[in-house]
Formats: structure tokens, C-alpha cells, sequence
């Protein structure tokens, strides 16, 4: 069974963290991988830096940009991954932009996530129905989940299509904005969560963008199985370093 | 070979729709409406009027006497470069105020390289009188300073793209995010024939003017509504596809594209797509484009800032790709000599982007009973600081 499969089993709330690999620095993505484990985190979103990404608020395209001079590039990735199921046992995703994979050869790129024990891919620029034409039978192939994103404004109809196509979770992009934290959600999130529990998808949906404290996790996970943090967690490593990490993980469950 | 936009929104092996779900309500709006608002009679005749009465169409089809006696050829000159604002951009973006305001937009966001789209945008908001926002690289700013003045004197806001390499494809990319960020009221206006479907199309439709005049201001001169040869500059294409569209299926017409090669092709500073660049999704499309063997994309670079985009539109990379349009790549140096020549040979001062073009007359031979249609896409205003530096003037 997929690991993000068996995460979503039972009914406790998941914590998922984003951050770009090769972030602060180049060497830093195992490590920040070890200290999220170990503070309890269910699931990590490991991004692939590039040069344009253009549905990132300023955080990560500072993230991003720094992983890139850093030396950051995909071989450059898989290489420092290799090997790290025999220390990470919690999902792993790769969360990045098409045209990086593309250039690597999209087979090459599953292949080398397969053997490395990559759960699942979100890649917001490949539609939902590019994937499920040209993408899915290799994903399939290769044990890879594919994950999509919704939004306040998708139709209840496409949102039916995207439960059909998904596996391992949907991606409720909490408000109409690229990414980036915010300290409270308003009404228009709160009856936007509650719109989607009401539809009672087949795939458990977890929130992102704009979550950044306690209180915006509990709010976004009160209608859903779990909430991920980029940007704060992003703003926490630039500021505190990767020693601190559980002091972030800790501020967020309390 | 159909060279048109397929059902789907593909050119061949390019196009498409490659946008995180975050502007699929916007962009299937559009997707979904933009065929029937612009065949509707009423959006017709207001956009035709605007044209003629605002922009100054239809634009003379100019018999260039001494280049034609020069190179023994017949050559004519669209003269895109007497529309209102200096360029052809402003034929879209007439076009796409029209179409925002039958969507019930109420606030225009666009980007803009060297400005001549801001500014084109600018003076279209203003006339409607809605709210205009112009992302425009905080490089460009710098280079362009005129051009910002326009447009704040026209009462846009300019709005720096501090992120990247603070260029073009930088402010392509915080247009896009005020888009996610403004999914309801927002009508973004892009300048050229690149992005997500229907995009590249839409802009090519409102640029086709510019051919289906040249079909009947040919017929008049020449008794024939084809040329031999139609010839234009591309960045992201706009003028090329305006010029080309109703001789895309036309195979009597030969389809001469010229880049920028900057300061030259293997210099590591060109804007020659065809020849650098690769397969690649950028801006949501799949078209051809520079970038690092990792797929990130390079910034490219030309004397002439409308050209130095690092990519053609997808319905470009089509016709490069299946060799319906032979492309050649251009200098700085031979196209700032053609400012000179074009200057001194017609009275005609061209943008540098145009004075690309005109160096195809050097790059190959014309018959001399041939005609030949070159796109005089822009006046050569804007660029008078650049011509002073490089001539000493």
C-alpha cells in the first residue's frame, strides 16, 4: 500500500510541511527531512526549484531562487535522496513545475522516483485532464501518486472530475491566491471547507496556502484530514535554522 | 497541414493549456466565450469602428520605390507603425478591452517588456476608462523611461517585477499571480500571441487585420491578393501572426520569420529561439523556448527590448518546426544598420524589432517580378536613445 495511503487511515489530523530542496543551503534537504520526521510531522512536500514558478507568493520564489544558485537541479535532488528510505519512513512527495521533469524525460523522472520510494508528485502547471490523458497509465506504472489542486472558485462538477482521477489526497487551495501565510482565514474559507466536506469526496482532502500558525491549522483541518505549511515553515528555516525545527512543529500542533 | 489552432488549443506538437487549477475558472471563461463575443455583430462593428476612427486603420500597404530598385525586387511595406501609440499592439488590445467588457471585467492587469504593450493597454483603459495595472520588469523600467511616463500619464500604474531576472518574462509571471490573486473581476491582457489557450489565438485573430487588409490593398496594386513572400520580426510573435494569418494555408505565400540573434547566436547572448531553444512549458504553453539542459528558462538577449522574449508563441514553433516558415536569426549590428538604411532610403524610422526584419533582404534573394510584404510593425521613437548611443548621433 502507498504510504500516503496508509497515513489517511484512521482519523487523526495530518501535518504536512513544504519546503524547496537544496534549501537554505544545498546540503540542507536530508537533514531538514531527518529533523521533520523526528518531530512528528506525517508527511513531507519536497520542492523542485524553477526559475519561473508562477503560482508561488514571494517566499517561495525566494526559496526557490536561492535552491537554484545554490546548485540545486533534479539529478542533483535525486542523487541526495537516494538511499533515504532506509531513515525516512513517513510520504514523501515531490512538489514541483512540469518543464524541469519534462526536460528530465517524465519516464526517467518516475522511474528514478520509484526506486528512490517517492510516494507521489504534485505538479500545479500539468492539468488534470493532460494527466489522466497522456500521464496516468505511467504514473500507474510506477506506483506514483498524483495529487491535484481545487479552489474556492472550482465548480463542483470539476471537482467530481479531479475525485475520479486522484489518488492519495486532494489539494484544497484554501483561498483564490498563490502561496504565501496568513494569519486568519475568513468566512468565504471557512464556508468553502465546509462546502467541500458536504460533497463527501471518495479522496481525503488536505488544506494549504496561507496556513501559518496554530490557529489557521486548526481552522483549516477542523473540515478536512490535514493542512500543509510552505511559506511560514519556509520564513522559520531562513530565521531559525534547521537545528529549530521541532520548536516550529510544536508552536503548530499546540 | 492546417496551421490554425486545432480544437483542443494545440499548433501541432504546441499550445495547450498548462495553468495550475488556480486559473482554469479564468482561462475556461475565456476559452469558452471568446469565439462567440468576437463573431457577434454588435462586438464587430465596434471594434472595426475603433480601429478605423481611433487607431487609424486601415494602415497603407507602401510600395517602397528605391529598396525595390535597390534589391530588384517588388517590396511593400505594411506600415503598422502609423496605428495610434506607434505599433501594431494596440490592434489587440482594442480587441481584448471590448471582450473584457462584455465579460463584466472591471480592472486590467498586462505585462509589458519594453512598454510598447503597457503602453498599448494603457491608452485602451483609458479610453474605456477602467482601471489599468501593468507589470513591467524593474530592469525594463529602468531602460524604458519613457514609456513609463506614458503610461502613468495615462493613468496606469506601474507595478516593478522585482522577482528572477527582473525582466519580461518576470513581469509575464507576477501578471499571472495577480491573476490567481484576482480570479473574478480581473481581465489580464496579454501583448503577444504566447500563454495558455486561447490566448495565442485570440491575439492572432485580433492582429489578422493587419493580412486581411494586405489581401485587398494587393488586390488594388498588384491584381493579385498574395504576395510571394511575407516577412516579419518575432519576439512572441504578434506582429508575424497578424501578418501571416490568412496566408498561413495559403502555400503560394512563403513565410519569412527573423529573430534576434543578438550578438549572435553562439554568443550566449541571442533571443534566436528556433535555433536554441527546445520543447519546453512555459507561461501555459508548450512551445519552443531557451533554457539550461535542467529546465530552467534563460534570459535572453537583443538590442531591441520587444524582441529579447526567450520564446515564440506556440503557433511559431509549429511553423519552424513542420517548415512551413524558413527562419533566420538576425544580429544587433545588421539590424541597427537597417534603422540606418530604412531611415535614409524611405524616411521610414523603424523600431529596432522591425528593423530585424529587413535584414532578410540581405539574408536571401528576391526574383525581380516577386512581391514581397514586409511588416513595418513599429516606429523607431521609442528607440532614439538606442540609436543615438550606438551611432553617436
Amino acid at each position: 500500500m502507498n504510504r500516503i495511503d496508509q497515513k489517511f487511515k484512521g482519523d487523526k489530523k495530518l501535518l504536512s510541511i513544504y519546503f524547496s530542496a537544496g534549501y537554505p543551503n544545498l546540503e540542507d534537504t536530508v537533514p531538514v527531512l531527518k529533523k521533520l520526521q523526528v518531530a512528528g510531522v506525517d508527511m513531507v512536500e519536497i520542492g523542485l526549484p524553477f526559475s519561473d514558478p508562477l503560482a508561488d507568493g514571494p517566499t517561495i520564489q525566494e526559496s526557490s531562487t536561492q535552491a537554484l544558485r545554490n546548485g540545486m537541479n533534479t539529478e542533483k535532488l535525486f542523487s541526495q535522496l537516494d538511499g533515504i528510505r532506509k531513515e525516512i519512513e513517513i510520504p514523501l512527495v515531490l512538489m514541483g513545475y512540469f518543464n524541469p521533469m519534462m526536460q528530465y524525460g517524465i519516464e526517467k523522472f518516475c522511474q528514478r522516483c520509484e526506486s528512490i520510494g517517492i510516494d507521489g508528485l504534485i505538479i500545479p502547471d500539468l492539468p488534470v485532464d493532460v494527466y489522466h490523458e497522456h500521464y496516468k497509465t505511467l504514473f500507474d506504472q510506477h506506483g506514483l501518486y498524483n495529487m491535484f489542486l481545487i479552489t474556492p472558485q472550482t465548480s463542483d462538477k470539476r471537482i467530481r472530475y479531479i475525485d475520479q482521477v486522484s489518488n492519495g489526497f486532494i489539494y484544497m487551495v484554501s483561498s483564490a491566491s498563490v502561496t504565501g501565510a496568513k494569519n486568519t482565514f475568513g468566512k468565504t474559507q471557512t464556508d468553502y471547507f465546509q462546502r467541500i466536506q458536504k460533497m463527501e469526496l471518495n479522496t481525503p482532502t488536505v488544506v494549504g496556502f496561507g496556513i501559518s500558525n496554530a490557529e489557521t491549522y486548526q481552522a483549516a483541518t477542523k473540515e478536512s484530514r490535514g493542512a500543509i505549511i510552505g511559506s511560514a515553515f519556509i520564513k522559520f528555516l531562513k530565521e531559525k535554522g534547521v537545528e529549530n525545527i521541532p520548536e516550529f512543529i510544536q508552536s503548530i500542533r499546540d | 497541414m492546417n496551421y490554425n489552432v486545432d480544437e483542443k488549443g494545440y499548433y501541432g506538437d504546441f499550445g495547450g493549456a498548462y495553468i495550475p487549477e488556480m486559473l482554469y475558472p479564468n482561462v475556461e471563461e475565456l476559452r469558452q466565450n471568446y469565439l462567440s463575443i468576437t463573431a457577434d455583430p454588435d462586438f464587430k462593428k465596434q471594434f472595426d469602428e475603433l480601429l478605423k476612427v481611433y487607431v487609424g486603420r486601415p494602415t497603407p500597404l507602401y510600395f517602397a520605390k528605391r529598396l525595390s530598385e535597390k534589391y530588384n525586387t517588388r517590396i511593400y511595406l505594411k506600415r503598422e507603425d502609423l496605428c495610434h501609440t506607434g505599433a501594431h499592439k494596440v490592434n489587440n488590445t482594442i480587441g481584448q478591452i471590448l471582450l473584457a467588457q462584455r465579460l463584466g471585467k472591471k480592472r486590467i492587469i498586462a505585462e509589458t517588456g519594453a512598454g510598447q504593450h503597457g503602453v498599448a493597454t494603457a491608452t485602451v483603459c483609458a479610453l474605456m476608462g477602467i482601471e489599468c495595472i501593468v507589470y513591467m520588469g524593474e530592469l525594463d523600467i529602468k531602460r524604458q523611461a519613457p514609456n513609463v511616463a506614458r503610461m502613468k500619464m495615462l493613468g496606469a500604474e506601474v507595478r516593478p517585477a522585482q522577482s528572477g531576472s527582473k525582466t519580461l518574462k518576470d513581469a509575464t509571471n507576477e501578471a499571472i499571480r495577480d491573476w490567481i490573486n484576482n480570479p473574478v473581476d480581473t481581465h489580464y491582457i496579454i501583448g503577444s500571441v504566447v500563454g495558455p489557450h486561447p490566448y495565442p489565438d485570440m491575439v492572432a485573430r485580433f492582429q489578422a487585420v493587419i493580412s486581411e487588409e494586405t489581401k485587398w490593398q494587393l488586390e488594388e496594386t498588384e491584381g493579385r491578393n498574395y504576395p510571394d513572400h511575407v516577412i516579419a520580426c518575432v519576439g512572441g510573435g504578434s506582429n508575424a501572426a497578424g501578418l501571416y494569418y490568412h496566408y498561413l494555408n495559403d502555400e503560394r505565400v512563403n513565410i519569412i520569420t527573423v529573430e534576434a540573434a543578438g550578438k549572435g547566436i553562439d554568443s550566449g547572448e541571442s533571443a534566436a529561439t528556433s535555433a536554441l531553444g527546445k520543447e519546453v512549458i512555459i507561461h501555459g504553453s508548450k512551445t519552443l523556448l531557451m533554457q539550461t539542459p535542467d529546465g530552467q528558462i534563460t534570459e535572453p538577449y537583443s538590442i531591441s527590448a520587444g524582441l529579447d522574449y526567450p520564446g515564440v508563441g506556440p503557433m511559431h514553433a509549429h511553423l519552424f518546426r513542420s517548415q512551413r516558415a524558413e527562419f533566420i536569426s538576425i544580429p544587433d549590428q545588421e539590424a541597427m544598420d537597417w534603422g540606418l538604411t530604412l531611415s535614409q532610403m524611405e524616411g521610414i524610422i523603424p523600431a529596432i524589432e522591425t528593423a530585424h526584419a529587413f535584414a532578410a533582404l540581405d539574408a536571401r534573394k528576391f526574383g525581380p517580378e516577386e512581391v514581397v510584404v514586409f511588416n513595418c510593425s513599429g516606429r523607431g521613437d521609442k528607440d532614439l536613445d538606442t540609436y543615438i548611443d550606438y551611432f553617436k548621433l
